[in-house]
């Protein structure tokens, strides 16, 4: 009898065939992404109603019936409140912006002065852009120069009082100049202060334990305000007669302090995460503590806890906002207080110029989360389960 | 000879500089010198300082009359009572401020949150640019976004907006009816109370039966039904003792109801709507840390969407949520300070003043150290309380 092979074996592999029609193309997508039932459907009608309410009112309200230039208030106010605009009118007060933008940056810096904060901001962005970009070599010189020599070169430039430049005090200070400033000492600052306290916490040594852990909770405990009120406050009654700190001094001090009690949770939380192994293996190989921590332990920690440590220096940069508080003017302070200037106050106002304050904190702290986003994922060596 | 010297040596034991027993109680010596060492020489400085500007030191100034006024006192309080009542005041409107910030911004946070992982790419979206653009700014400018570019602009007391059930906002702030409570209506509390207890019963009984002979009993519906039903019988049978107080328009501003004032407003809807866009994101984060198999499992058990969300998926992610949700509702605490911005009373404003006014520097700086240090950690203990019956239970 004669076998019947009944197997059959495909010897050509079948072409792709593209995916059935329901699947693909702007209809499957809508259906699949805007109405895949019947309560997205009803979700989708209320989100598009949401949509259709606010962004024509906030594109009408920010860009067509906005006021770019103008001299005075009369721009921005309708002609019941004095101004040139018709009733019923409102747009955004561009022209506020514009014409107090010199101030949101500087505050009351000298006019005539203002050259030396152009400068520093241009040396500032000289030397992060480079060290921001991973391919750029020379990463420790551009640190060095970055950390050290810009913070003294700075320092000349912006208070003066030496080379032949005007001292500019420091209550003359103003606007976004305060805001990068601050946090950028106090970035400078807590990061390493929050590694000390970190290690400390984790020390073997009760008595340096126990100072870190009452300092860390002690100040995560109450409010920046608090603090700052402490620092404004407490700080020239603990110093002899006669010895008087400066105020932007003073609210520096209060804001590092605050950030490297939070930069030391974080880093703690590196710590905790590298396996003792590492540790034992670090002692094994003879490494004394500090080579140990340094070589070892803090650069795998560190990486770790990036996104953490740039919430903490997102945290800090809208902090410093808070030191309007005990007088000083930032940014926001500076918008605030221009506010009663009656050249330009009417209903429009308040919001432009705070609509403006917050777009810049927005870019800052955006740019920041972005970027660490984009560090973590060069960084990522695929060891995380 | 050099050799022989060296071999007939002791063992070294190394230097004792190097005994890491000597050293750590060298630096922890030397630690303690400088930190007693600088507090002794910031006390003698604070003493030095007081006494050349004549403060007493001390509380005693805590029972002086106050001799300024509070905008919000939820108890009773003139400028003729004493600093330490300003200071209650204080810490009760801190209290209120917070406990209605943490509710409205859980609300809102979570509900954000869970859109970002809807199935519908509009809702996805609108709830990513909400938490991108709150995240991103300081808190203290949304404050002063609703107070003084929404708030104030409203119209003036006579245009005022008419809201229904008979409210009104205007710039003075939100006007509600307030309820009046007339004779008996301790009935509708007892009768609530009596539900909620009822309700407890049926759930506990239910659970027992379920374990027991694996029926089921709709326990929600039936606790809807107690804790609605009862109190609503309880209103009719006591006579509906209930009166509305609206408020009502006068020449040049609303009297009667009940009064919301901008400050408060404000900072409420502020600090809500800030925290709400962390919390979103803790809330995302959670629902993705619970593995997807998870989910799949359950599927394939027989369970359907609901009760795979309810009895899987949110156990879970609670367990990952309830930490971080913590020290969100601590920073809410803390951030109620910035009250001080727009003069709401709080704990920090109220201090501020009797500080200014009284001189009493390290007194009253001490005092809001303590109260937001014990309000943090009841916070966290209650946290830690809802944290322990949710965590996993192992062996």
């Amino acid at each position: 009898m004669q076998e019947h092979d009944m197997s059959w074996v495909r010897t050509e592999m079948t072409l792709a065939q593209p995916a059935p029609a329901g699947e693909r193309g702007a209809i499957a997508w809508v259906r699949k992404n805007l109405i895949g039932s019947v309560g997205d459907a009803v979700l989708t009608v209320l989100g598009i109603a949401i949509v259709l309410w606010i962004v024509p009112q906030v594109v009408n309200w920010a860009f067509i019936n906005a006021q770019w230039t103008g001299p005075d208030r009369s721009v921005c106010a309708t002609a019941a409140q004095g101004g040139i605009q018709p009733d019923g009118w409102t747009g955004a007060c561009w022209a506020f912006v514009n014409a107090k933008f010199g101030q949101f940056m500087f505050g009351t810096y000298p006019i005539e002065e203002r050259w030396r904060p152009i400068l520093v901001a241009i040396l500032f962005v000289v030397l992060l852009v480079p060290m921001l970009i991973p391919r750029v070599p020379r990463k420790g010189l551009n640190a060095i120069l970055l950390f050290v020599a810009l913070p003294i070169v700075a320092f000349f430039l912006l208070v003066g009082g030496a080379f032949g430049l005007e001292h500019v005090e420091t209550a003359r200070w103003g606007g976004l100049l305060i805001t990068l400033s601050l946090s950028f000492v106090g970035i400078a600052v807590s990061l390493p202060m929050g590694i000390v306290l970190a290690l400390g916490r984790r020390s073997k040594m009760p008595i340096v334990k126990w100072l870190c852990i009452v300092f860390i909770e002690m100040v995560r405990g109450i409010p920046l305000i608090t603090v700052l009120f402490f620092a404004s406050v407490m700080l020239p009654l603990f110093l002899p007669e006669g010895v008087t700190f400066d105020k932007y001094l003073r609210a520096l001090i209060g804001v590092s302090l605050f950030a490297a009690a939070y930069m030391a949770e974080v880093i703690r939380g590196g710590l905790q995460a590298i396996p003792k192994g590492q540790y034992e293996g670090a002692d094994s190989l003879g490494l004394g503590y500090w080579q140990k921590m340094s070589l070892i332990v803090l650069p795998q920690a560190l990486k770790l806890v990036i996104p953490g440590i740039v919430n903490t220096f997102i945290g800090m940069f809208k902090d410093t906002s808070l030191v309007l508080i005990i007088s000083m003017f930032d940014l926001l302070g500076v918008v605030k207080q221009n506010f009663a200037d009656p050249n330009w106050a009417t209903p429009q106002t308040p919001k432009s110029g705070l609509i403006f304050a917050a777009f810049v904190f927005w870019l800052f702290c955006f740019g920041m989360s972005r970027y660490s986003m984009y560090t973590e994922r060069r960084l990522d060596t695929g060891y995380k389960r | 000879m050099a050799s022989q010297e060296i071999l007939r040596e002791e063992p070294s034991r190394g230097s004792f500089i190097n005994d890491p027993r000597i050293r750590s109680l060298f630096f922890q010596t030397l630690v303690i010198i400088l930190v007693f060492g600088s507090i002794w020489w910031i006390v003698d400085n604070v003493i030095d300082n007081l006494r050349r500007l004549h403060i007493a030191s001390g509380f005693g100034f805590l029972k002086s009359r106050a001799g300024f006024d509070i905008s919000d006192t939820p108890i009773a309080y003139t400028s003729d009572s004493t600093y330490f009542r300003a200071l209650v005041v204080g810490l009760l409107n801190t209290i209120i401020v917070a406990v209605a910030g943490i509710v409205l911004a859980t609300v809102v946070g979570f509900a954000v949150g869970i859109g970002r992982l809807s199935q519908n790419w509009l809702i996805r979206k609108i709830c990513t640019v909400y938490v991108e653009i709150f995240r991103n700014i300081p808190p203290l400018l949304v404050i002063f976004f609703w107070y003084s570019g929404v708030l104030a602009v409203l119209p003036a007391p006579r245009e005022s907006i008419h809201l229904p059930f008979g409210s009104f906002l205007n710039q003075r702030g939100f006007y509600l009816p307030r309820a009046i409570w007339g004779d008996g209506s301790w009935l509708i509390g007892v009768a609530l109370l009596l539900a909620i207890a009822m309700a407890w019963f049926v759930a506990h009984r239910a659970r027992q039966r379920q374990r027991a002979t694996g029926q089921q009993f709709p326990v929600f519906w039936t606790s809807v039904a107690l804790i609605v039903g009862l109190p609503v019988l309880a209103f009719l049978l006591s006579g509906m003792p209930l009166t509305f107080d609206f408020p009502k328009q006068s020449t040049f501003n609303l009297t009667g109801g009940f009064w919301i004032k901008p400050e408060f407003l404000s900072l409420l809807l502020a600090l809500s709507f800030y925290t709400a866009a962390f919390i979103a994101e803790i809330v995302r984060a959670g629902i993705r840390g619970v593995s997807k198999g998870q989910s799949e499992a359950a599927g394939a058990l027989g369970l359907r969407s609901g009760p795979i969300l309810r009895l899987v998926v949110v156990p879970q992610a609670m367990r990952i949520v309830i930490p971080p949700l913590t020290s969100q509702y601590l920073n809410l605490t803390k951030n109620s300070s910035l009250a001080i911005a727009i003069g709401y009373p709080d704990l920090t404003a109220t201090a501020g003043t009797v500080l200014n006014q009284t001189g009493q520097a390290v007194e009253g700086v001490f005092i809001m150290m303590i109260a937001y240090l014990v309000l943090s950690l009841v916070t966290s203990f209650v946290m830690n309380i809802v944290n322990a019956r949710m965590a996993l239970v192992e062996r």
